[in-house]
């Protein structure tokens, strides 16, 4: 009852698949993604149309936003730093989701390309995290009067950048892949306890941040002439984080491949 | 008999509830010291030793704010209220742009030897979550719908995308 992949298996033949894998029928659904070929195929003539769609949609929305949508009645045209702020933390802390979505794949079903998908969402999502810290800090220093306070909201989202630092580090930490890649997913899931505490620490806390502008239940409390560049924005960050993503995963398995192949002349030479 | 898969996946959901609880339990122990003020009235409850650094946040209470300047420096004397109790304020330096009456404000300080007094050596300006460009808000303002010196805006619904003529016209 071999439901596990070889660890070697997956990655090595990169067309048809090379050995015919015993799979249990429950898991059938989740493993036809499993196989880098069809991933290949799939989305490689994706990526360009992405990064297109997302490289149009931000300018779009951060031209729209900073230059023709009304400064704030109180915080003039600081507040237009919302339109690369806020994207920047939904993707980051979603970017997380998706990335203890992976591990739990990669922990429980052995998923091999969950692997390498928890590998490449680290640098990515570390990276808005970044851009939202760095963004909200010179937002805070004209609007709040400072850079950088450690209340509930600021201190929880600092916390996921080290968490997605700390994945990028022990997922690369081990000479043997594998264990980097367990030890990674189970740091992933950890961390995901966090998620909440970012998005309820504005209420369960006093907080110098304020509370959520945008709630899927109620109305915005953000001027319709704000809301919609700050939309397209969310859009062309979501699709930019996807394209990142998709092109890092499959150069990933192109170099895996390449290495492979290398390593397969390089032995075959000496023989 | 559990597969090998099932066996992990049992594994990982205990260890996430244990976790999460233990996550818990440590943010409800450390409660206080999460959050990043206290109100007025908690300050009242605590009596914090004069000297001992705090931070106290609020609202700039309508009315309170009495600016001067000593030794060339500007002076800013205000109360900060949460509604129940109100702290009256000391500050000596140059306030966030933010600063007005009726506006969410961190002060960070200690309460001085007599008279209840917070001297602040830092004001932070706290700001609501709601946006709206100049015209929308002078159109609430003279429909009467809402004064920013009295509390955060009315609900969104009623202006969130109507036009400020919409909005004026629509009085009460």
């Amino acid at each position: 009852m071999t439901q596990d992949y070889p660890n070697e298996a997956p990655l090595s033949g990169m067309g048809e698949p090379p050995l015919e894998i015993v799979r249990s029928k429950s898991g059938a659904w989740l493993h036809q993604f499993a196989n880098p070929g069809r991933f290949q195929r799939f989305v490689q003539p994706i990526i360009p149309w992405l990064s297109g769609v997302a490289l149009v949609l931000t300018v779009v929305g951060l031209v729209w936003g900073f230059y023709f949508a009304p400064p704030d009645w109180q915080q003039g045209v600081t507040a237009r730093i919302m339109d690369v702020h806020v994207p920047a933390a939904w993707v980051a802390m979603n970017g997380y989701a998706a990335l203890a979505i992976c591990s739990l794949l990669s922990i429980v079903w052995r998923h091999p390309l969950a692997d390498i998908a928890a590998r490449e969402i680290g640098p990515v999502g570390a990276g808005f995290t970044a851009l939202c810290l760095i963004t909200g800090s010179l937002w805070g220093r004209p609007d709040w009067g400072t850079y950088w306070v450690w209340d509930a909201r600021l201190t929880s989202v600092l916390i996921l950048l080290f968490l997605y630092l700390g994945h990028i580090a022990l997922l690369r930490a081990f000479d043997n892949p594998q264990h980097g890649y367990r030890a990674a997913a189970i740091l992933g899931l950890v961390g995901a306890i966090n998620l909440p505490i970012i998005v309820f620490s504005v209420y369960w806390w006093n907080s110098l941040h304020q509370g959520n502008s945008i709630s899927l239940t109620g109305p915005s409390k953000i001027y319709i002439t704000m809301l919609l560049p700050l939309l397209v924005c969310t859009v062309a960050f979501y699709l930019a984080f996807l394209a990142m993503v998709l092109a890092r995963i499959s150069s990933f398995i192109m170099e895996t491949k390449a290495r492979s192949l290398l390593l397969a002349a390089a032995e075959g030479g000496r023989s | 008999m559990m597969t090998r898969k099932a066996r992990r996946l049992w594994i990982v959901v205990v260890c996430g509830i244990f976790a999460s609880t233990a996550t818990a339990l440590m943010l409800v122990a450390f409660r206080s010291s999460l959050s990043y003020f206290l109100s007025p009235q908690e300050v009242l409850v605590k009596h914090p030793r004069p000297g001992e650094m705090f931070r106290l946040g609020g609202v700039v209470q309508v009315g309170t704010v009495v600016m001067s300047h000593r030794d060339g420096k500007p002076f800013t004397r205000f109360r900060i209220t949460d509604g129940q109790a109100s702290i009256p304020v000391v500050f000596t330096g140059i306030l966030p742009d933010l600063f007005r009456q009726g506006q969410g404000v961190v002060t960070i300080g200690s309460m001085a030897r007599q008279g209840g007094v917070f001297r602040a050596d830092t004001v932070l300006a706290k700001h609501g979550a709601s946006y709206m460009p100049a015209d929308v808000e002078q159109a609430l303002r003279a429909s009467g719908k809402w004064n920013p010196k009295f509390g955060p805006a009315p609900n969104a619904a009623t202006w969130d995308n109507k036009t400020p003529q919409q909005i004026a016209a629509a009085k009460g």
